[in-house]
């Protein structure tokens, strides 16, 4: 077994991992580890744009910002976070700008920006514009440019490695294993420092906007060596994804003028958000287009909606709200280009002439590994860290975006805090030195890692994981009821059960052995799947992205307060309720205290 | 609908050289995508089936392969563009000038040493704006490389290209691409530099007008005239 020493290791290539190497790598030997060729990762498919108060339109300030993403997390984002992602976002953009990103740009040369859900001037006045875009690929130029840099400044990269576990040794965190997955040999990293940064688990659900590779494998890891889990419940369901497929149709359609209606013609979110209509926030969109297709108003009666960007319609509906601006068809063209092609690729529609057919799908994770302001992963409710353990990016939960996350918050959360991550793991590793490696550090999961390959039951990987994202996809999604989520906690337990006593898998081979790899991933679904229906069966109460039947109303006496998920001594999952939301802005200005969240 | 999958499968733990398989699937809609297909006969048929996949949807650049004959990303293309009828068969093999690691699965590092070797980032040194904001672009000077920003290194150009089944050594259409998209940017400043490495024998010069490579492109990039815009640049030894 190949042992190999590097002061600091990143997991994932993606924008938070990727973000991180870069400042890393100035200072200390630095090695990422991605499971995929890091221009796989899925911060290539974010797709609107990157929020930042650039002003470079009209006026926008970080507070502002601030506000809508702490409204937005419906009061459950840390505020002194939230302030940080704001303030930081500006020159975290700028830095984009300066590694050569092609954003847009204005007839005078500047970055150029569009409107977004939930963000707005003057703490909730109008719609600003806020995200700073290059055309509906943003997030693959991001990752590109970032790549690109990676490659300029020399940075170790085992591409196609995947990460199965992490070393501890006492309070020490010294390292991960790795497979090769081209020849299933494990590889020991010896280290000083650790960040995972390896994005999120949309592949819980039946129908998700999420990559195949999204399981949560980060999440998982770090939750079986002693790490919580935090705010799991809250899971983002963005409102427009292809009919069936779940592929994104980025917000920016409904930025730049696209409604949303129902079977009646009706562009109904003048009902749910009279103020910022189609351009409120995410979950309080999702809700309402469940509620439509509940009252019988979906399209000719079945589970979708249409969304709406023809200029004929567009143009009208800006008439009627007593707008100058017009679009045409070639605007749409240019702007949002590969939003065309899904939709003619995919469902033969042309969204220039006519509708698209959307449903909510599974997005997005507000929660994740609990960490500080610098990317420390703190394992209590007094946000005690772990020295030498980071996460960012979405499998981390800072907590910036609370119970709900705004659109192009994740972009900006991934520069922002791996940036700070990046440069606060170069410093820890300058200050460390190397923790001696445990004996054996690969034992245990060799031995579960050969239990799979050998796994001779008679249920399949795929037919557990089917079962598993139905089940979460019909209790733990939109809408939840005790009961329902009830079942989801036992189904998934006798999946686990079945996972881990009767499992089947065909390939028994080394070489690129992805039935394993698909297997293994699974295991991690499976843990991160019963951590969320179990943390939001205990939440009683609805605030964002969690919303209840049972309890319909938010309850700030109650549940200001962050849950932590540990893995019980018994496999179990154990919460705790005692870690407070910072509100170090609402102490200083009445405007951040908790109200009701209207738009 | 009935479909055939016939794929060519290689296992190097157990095959001495490649074969083709046949896998039939029912009950497929026109509408599926390709990597529908191969995931039924992996997940239902046979585990051991290997290949690369991620986004499902066109932009990662994970799952390249030929299928009938022509270079596409099987989640980009539906089975109602390959046939019509109650029983269709698709042929399906590995990208062509890389060596097979397993079934449908190539060895892509050649791929990325020939993307590597053109300085595929932007470089500029100048001190930035002194205002602390971002270096200021007309929308026309953007627009210029705008069509080459837009690859995901799939490598199904590069694969397609006859000159570069004949010489791996041949940076390939690929790594020209990467290569325009800094050429042709305003505000980078090593236009120079990488036209010197796009001149030598395994550069530009190796294409010759298939256009292979544009057909190839999942992205729809005017590959082979990024390629003539770079020969022209050579020629005339300006970006103007």
């Amino acid at each position: 077994m190949q042992t190999h020493q590097y002061e600091a290791i990143i997991v994932g290539g993606g924008g938070a991992g990727l973000m991180a190497a870069l400042y890393a790598s100035r200072s200390v030997k630095t090695a990422v580890i991605s499971k995929l060729y890091p221009t796989r990762s899925h911060t290539g498919a974010a797709q609107g744009g990157i929020g930042a108060a650039l002003g470079n339109l009209e006026e926008d300030r970080p507070e502002w910002h601030a506000f809508d993403t702490v409204k937005g997390g419906d009061y459950l984002s840390d505020q002194d976070a939230a302030l940080t992602l704001a303030e930081e976002a500006v020159s975290a953009v700028i830095e984009l700008e300066h590694l050569g990103l092609p954003f847009d740009r204005t007839p005078d040369g500047r970055i150029s920006q569009r409107r977004f859900g939930g963000h707005t001037s003057n703490f909730g006045d109008k719609p600003v514009r806020r995200a700073c875009h290059a055309a509906d690929r943003t997030g693959h130029m991001i990752l590109q440019t970032l790549y690109q840099q990676c490659i300029k400044n020399e940075v170790t990269f085992f591409d196609e490695f995947q990460v199965v576990d992490l070393i501890r040794s006492g309070d020490a965190v010294v390292g991960v294993i790795a497979v090769n997955i081209d020849d299933g040999e494990l590889h020991i990293f010896h280290s000083k420092a650790v960040l995972f940064a390896t994005g999120g688990w949309g592949r819980v659900w039946e129908i998700t906007s999420n990559a195949h590779s999204l399981t949560g494998d980060g999440n998982a890891i770090t939750y079986r060596r002693g790490v919580p889990m935090q705010d799991m419940e809250f899971f983002q369901f963005h409102p427009t994804g292809i009919y069936k497929m779940g592929i994104l149709i980025t917000e920016g359609v409904r930025g730049e003028g696209g409604v949303l209606i129902n079977d009646k013609g009706e562009r109904f979110m003048e009902k749910y958000a009279p103020h910022i209509k189609d351009l409120a926030s995410r979950d309080v969109v999702s809700r309402a287009i469940y509620l439509e297709i509940e009252a019988g108003r979906g399209i000719n009666g079945q589970r979708y909606v249409y969304l709406d960007v023809t200029p004929e319609t567009v143009n009208r509906y800006l008439a009627e709200a007593g707008e100058d601006r017009r679009i045409t068809r070639e605007y749409i063209e240019t702007k949002l280009p590969d939003i065309l092609d899904f939709c003619r690729t995919y469902l033969g529609v042309d969204p220039v002439t006519e509708p698209m057919p959307v449903q909510p799908t599974a997005h997005y994770g507000m929660g994740g590994i609990p960490t500080d302001l610098h990317g420390r992963v703190v394992v209590d409710a007094q946000r005690t860290p772990l020295p030498g353990l980071y996460a960012a990016g979405e499998c981390a939960c800072v907590s910036v975006h609370g119970a709900n996350r705004l659109g192009t918050n994740s972009l900006t959360d991934l520069i922002v805090f791996g940036r700070r991550a990046g440069k606060h793991m170069a410093e820890y590793c300058q200050g460390a030195d190397f923790v001696a490696l445990p004996e054996n550090p690969a034992g245990e999961i060799q031995e579960e890692l050969e239990r799979l390959r050998k796994a001779d039951g008679t249920r399949k990987p795929y037919q557990i994981r089917e079962e598993m994202r139905q089940v979460m996809m019909k209790h733990v999604s939109v809408f939840r009821t005790a009961e329902g989520m009830q079942e989801a906690v036992e189904t998934i337990r006798r999946l686990k059960d079945e996972y881990a006593n009767n499992l089947h898998i065909d390939d028994r081979g080394k070489r690129f052995n992805t039935d394993l790899f698909e297997a293994w991933e699974l295991g991690c679904l499976l843990d991160i799947a019963e951590v969320t229906a179990v943390s939001a069966l205990a939440r009683e109460e609805s605030r964002g992205a969690h919303s209840r039947d049972d309890f319909p109303k938010r309850n700030d006496e109650k549940w200001m307060v962050h849950t932590l998920a540990y893995r019980a001594a018994d496999g179990g999952v154990e919460l705790n309720h005692k870690k407070p939301v910072d509100m170090s802005l609402a102490e200083k200005d009445e405007k951040f205290k908790p109200k009701e969240r209207v738009y | 609908m009935q479909v055939t999958l016939r794929i060519r499968r290689f296992n190097p733990e157990k095959d001495q050289k490649p074969y083709w398989a046949d896998y039939t699937l029912d009950n497929v809609e026109p509408t599926d995508r390709v990597l529908e297909l191969l995931h039924r006969v992996k997940w239902e048929q046979d585990g051991t089936l290997s290949f690369r996949r991620s986004c499902a949807h066109g932009v990662c650049g994970s799952d390249g392969m030929r299928i009938n004959g022509m270079n596409r990303l099987a989640c980009k293309v539906l089975v109602n563009t390959l046939g019509e009828g109650d029983a269709l068969t698709i042929q399906i093999e590995p990208l062509l000038g890389l060596r097979v690691i397993k079934d449908l699965i190539v060895d892509m590092e050649p791929f990325f040493e020939h993307y590597r070797s053109v300085m595929p980032y932007f470089v500029n040194d100048d001190p930035p704006p002194e205002d602390g904001r971002e270096r200021l672009q007309s929308p026309e000077d953007r627009e210029r490389f705008d069509d080459t920003t837009k690859c995901i290194l799939c490598a199904c150009c590069t694969t397609s290209c006859p000159s570069f089944w004949a010489n791996q050594d041949y940076l390939g259409p690929a790594a020209i691409v990467q290569a325009h998209r800094f050429i042709f940017d305003s505000r980078d400043h090593a236009a120079e530099e990488r036209l010197k490495i796009l001149a030598e024998t395994d550069g530009v010069w190796r294409c010759r007008t298939i256009y292979n490579c544009t057909m190839a492109c999942p992205r729809e990039i005017e590959v082979t005239r990024a390629i003539g815009e770079v020969k022209l640049a050579i020629a005339r030894g300006s970006v103007e």
